[in-house]
């Protein structure tokens, strides 16, 4: 393991200086701190060489195939790094006066407008900063709206077993209680248990489509219909839009909001975590509850204009606007071509389940879209060998494994999405890895539930961690 | 036309065939009343050079000045090279969150140390792993405040005004009720405070220095809260925690703010870097990701993220919040950030800020301006103006200078960072004088 930062400071070593003053120190008596923070000192070179050795031990996309299902790790361009840093998008204060940021409100325009078109909705606003933040402002729109036609009793929000687990928590933080609908026999909603399920009560249903086992729901539109029909309305979770772009669009679906990820369909880096981006699209009707600070196609003079019953603000300033920028890079070079990327995301995800079928157990097996699901449950009774196992011993094979564990309605699941960016030899080579450790797993259990041997640390314990929780550095933890 | 796909024709034909599908049938499972049977409406796709050409075209339109004296929550600080060059490491920027702990040592490390420095910096005991920016930091703050029948929340009127927003923004269909603290000379009334306490208050959240860069009186505040029922939440600009006592001296509950100061771009409001950080006592309440030190199989230090049972993906609709992505990237960007400085280099930073703030506002009521306030104020202030702000801000963007942020026709909230050299600032003041006599 490598040393943490605090343990390689030494009293005096520093890499950056500044400029000096002539400025007089002020003194702020008794708010002054009395001593100095915890913080490391250290030369340049040592910095550079700590963090060096950190990304040694990281793995991203650029380091090896990420099939991390409903993540949508695809390539992300360099083209998209090169814009974002162009200064007249890195250098511009949020509160600059409106004439000296036309061009970031015209590419805004610009990226509203084609999502608009991507997901066939009205109106879009880029303020939420990620994927469930776009959910909290897609049910408090929702709210607002139900509220405004004085329908009050619609407390309810409808969500499958199999969605994201964002989705309740953010169905809850905009006040609803959240209802499960269960899936039927072949992965989609089922449609006899949502039909008892909605009523005058209901405010939305929020629905991943393909949905998180990768299954394009074959109701949609009686669902749609079902729910509209009864005064609701429906929300999409955009998680998965990788797979249907140019194929089919949320508003003809019938969705009322979508949120999307910028960081899964549109390219931009998920830099270990965040930031992403979760724009928000809805309906025209729906327009004014968008949050204020959106950027609307009827004020495009107004940097921090509120719509007539607008939920309010979602976050400071205009969104994760760097990241916007990356995603609309990624837009202009595709075009139409998005079409493309999906289609091509669709045929790696059966071709990797096509082959693989032959050993592993498909949950759901039939034409997939961007993902399938593998479930482990029999191999785990018997050779005690679990999904966690084998996503284990792919880390030795500079492979990122697939989700684990979800969705939750299947057992020792194995979520797979290869997406588009990858080529069919890191697919068969992916194949041949699943086949070898499946033998080996036949062959020699201990091996797989050991694994992984050749990364930094070996099996982390994870039940320690949550027991005895260290959460920063403690000079004594050497 | 541009494409990341790396497949030929032939490639997909011979895929298709070994899995004896068609395109018509792999898409068969779309139902035909919902398929798009036309092309998207966009234009088709372009070379990285024209995608690049427009993109330049867009930023060229906006103007980036030279000079910053505008604060208001998003700050103009230099970025040292070293931190551009290593935030921009593939490895950390093409990761996705650290599930895998083995394979993400680098990540999960970087995240430890980001959490480390940030508890140090304010006299916490824990830190999260980062949540979207300040404004929603401080509204997952209140939400880890609520008890048993205390569900009002007392916020500063001095709290930055899209802060307060976004609270509102956050609670609306919760049953919380918002008093807002009056001010006394652009400081939080600690007798307002008073008057509002009561036993359904669970939070008093004030901003440390406030939105107009005044300091508040922090101790007074916490001698005032004397139910340990009532948290209270400070806000603070880290970068000021270089020269003054942090907030765990003073007795916070909850600290949260806005890091963006620590190496980030200002980049038209984000992405940025909200941090929250608590005591022991609250840790469990912490919203998003948390990295927790622990040993792998071989008895070696390792890291792993950890208490999720906190988190949406295990508690589902009984997480507190949802959120799963959170500002990773700016955090490890930060934690550079202060290890290239240090902190002998934080405090000359914050010094240096404060100083020039305090010589330029000195400078402007030699020549008409008014400091509106009485109260100490760190390195923002606002003036009221001998002439029109408007003017101001026209007459200072035409010598490349983007001026204070306009409050109203004759209020400036004015920043002052170690960006601007003591020339310019004469100079600046050289020019408004000129402004002054038309």
């Amino acid at each position: 393991m490598a040393k943490l930062i605090f343990e390689l400071s030494a009293a005096g070593h520093r890499a950056v200086t500044f400029p000096s003053t002539s400025c007089q120190d002020v003194d702020f008596k008794a708010f002054e701190a009395q001593s100095l923070p915890d913080l490391p000192e250290i030369a340049e070179i040592d910095l550079v060489r700590h963090y060096i050795g950190l990304s040694k031990m990281a793995h991203g996309v650029d380091t090896g195939f990420y099939p991390l299902g409903s993540c949508t790790m695809k390539y992300n361009p360099k083209l998209n790094e090169d814009v974002a840093s162009l200064e007249g998008f890195a250098k511009t204060h949020p509160y600059q006066p409106a004439w000296s940021v036309q061009g970031n409100l015209k590419a805004m325009r610009h990226l509203q407008d084609a999502l608009s078109e991507v997901c066939g909705m009205d109106e879009f606003t880029l303020q939420p900063a990620a994927g469930a933040h776009g959910e909290f402002t897609g049910m408090l729109i929702i709210a607002a709206y139900h509220r405004t036609n004085n329908d009050t009793k619609r407390t309810k929000v409808i969500v499958p077993d199999a969605a994201h687990g964002t989705n309740p928590a953010s169905a809850v933080m905009a006040g609803f209680d959240v209802v499960t609908v269960k899936s039927d026999a072949n992965g989609g909603v089922d449609f006899e248990a949502l039909k008892t399920l909605v009523d005058d009560t209901t405010a939305a249903l929020m629905l991943t489509n393909p949905n998180t086992l990768g299954l394009f729901d074959p109701n949609i539109k009686a669902i749609a219909d079902l729910v509209h029909d009864a005064g609701g309305l429906l929300y999409y979770d955009g998680a998965n839009l990788n797979a249907i772009m140019g194929l089919s669009r949320p508003g003809d679906m019938g969705f009322d909001v979508v949120h999307l990820n910028l960081h899964k369909t549109f390219s931009t880096p998920h830099g270990g975590g965040g930031p992403g981006s979760g724009p928000v699209g809805v309906k025209k009707f729906l327009t004014p509850f968008l949050p204020k600070g959106s950027y609307l196609r009827e004020h495009p003079e107004s940097l921090s204009f509120a719509p007539s019953q607008s939920i309010g603000r979602m976050r400071s300033f205009h969104g994760n606007f760097l990241t916007t920028m990356r995603a609309l890079t990624y837009i202009l070079f595709n075009g139409k071509g998005l079409t493309e990327v999906s289609k091509v995301a669709i045929l790696n995800a059966n071709y990797m389940m096509h082959h693989l079928s032959d050993i592993f157990t498909v949950a759901y097996p039939q034409i997939c879209m961007h993902e399938f699901v593998l479930t482990l449950e029999k191999e785990k009774d018997k050779y005690q060998v679990s999904a966690k196992d084998l996503s284990k011993a792919m880390l030795d094979f500079n492979m990122h494994p697939p989700t684990m564990y979800f969705p939750q309605i299947v057992h020792e699941a194995l979520m797979i999405e290869p997406n588009e960016t990858e080529s069919k030899s890191t697919l068969d080579e992916a194949i041949a890895l699943f086949k070898m450790l499946y033998q080996r797993m036949i062959e020699d259990p201990s091996y797989l539930q050991n694994a992984p041997y050749t990364t930094p640390v070996k099996r982390v314990d994870d039940v320690l961690a949550a027991r005895v929780p260290i959460v920063k550095y403690q000079k004594e933890s050497k | 036309m541009g494409t990341y796909i790396p497949h030929t024709k032939e490639d997909q034909a011979l895929m298709l065939t070994s899995i004896a599908q068609t395109w018509d049938s792999l898409l068969s499972t779309i139902p035909d009343n919902v398929r798009l049977k036309r092309e998207l409406n966009l234009p088709d796709g372009l070379s990285e050079f024209e995608v690049f050409q427009i993109m330049k075209n867009y930023a060229s339109q906006n103007v980036v000045f030279n000079t910053i004296l505008r604060g208001a929550g998003a700050y103009d600080h230099y970025i040292p090279s070293v931190v551009k060059h290593l935030s921009a490491r593939e490895e950390f920027v093409t990761a996705y969150t650290p599930y895998q702990s083995e394979l993400s040592q680098g990540i999960l490390q970087s995240i430890f140390e980001f959490q480390s420095m940030m508890a140090s910096l304010t006299g916490m005991d824990a830190a999260n792993a980062s949540v979207y920016d300040g404004a929603t930091a401080a509204a997952e703050a209140i939400s880890m405040s609520y008890e048993r029948g205390r569900r009002t929340v007392l916020l500063s009127h001095a709290l930055h005004p899209e802060t307060i927003e976004v609270i509102k923004t956050y609670v609306q269909e919760l049953d919380v009720t918002i008093k807002m603290i009056e001010l006394h000379d652009g400081q939080t009334s600690v007798d307002s405070l008073k008057s509002h306490l009561d036993e359904t208050v669970c939070a008093v959240l004030v901003q440390h220095p406030n939105y107009f860069g005044i300091l508040e009186d922090v101790s007074s505040i916490r001698e005032s809260i004397t139910d340990s029922k009532v948290k209270f939440i400070v806000s603070v600009n880290p970068m000021t925690l270089g020269r003054l006592a942090n907030p765990g001296s003073y007795g916070a509950d909850i600290v949260v703010g806005e890091a963006q100061p620590f190496g980030l771009n200002l980049a038209f409001g984000g992405p940025y870097l909200g941090f929250m950080c608590t005591t022991d006592k609250y840790v469990r309440r912490l919203p998003g990701r948390i990295v927790g030190q622990t040993l792998d199989s071989e008895g070696q230090r390792a890291f792993t993220l950890t208490l999720q049972a906190r988190e949406q993906h295990i508690r589902r609709e009984k997480a507190t919040s949802s959120i799963c992505s959170n500002q990773a990237h700016c955090a490890l960007t930060a934690a550079m950030y202060l290890s290239s400085i240090g902190p002998v280099g934080l405090k000359e930073v914050a010094t240096q800020c404060a100083s020039k703030a305090h010589t330029f506002a000195r400078k402007l009521e030699k020549i008409g301006y008014k400091v509106t306030y009485p109260h100490e104020f760190f390195h923002e202030f606002v003036t009221t103006t001998p002439v029109s702000t408007s003017l101001i801000e026209s007459t200072l963007a035409k010598h490349g200078v983007l001026s204070g942020l306009i409050l109203d026709d004759n209020h400036m909230l004015w920043c002052v960072s170690e960006t601007t050299g003591d020339q310019k600032l004469d100079d600046i003041v050289t020019i408004l004088a000129e402004v002054n006599h038309g």
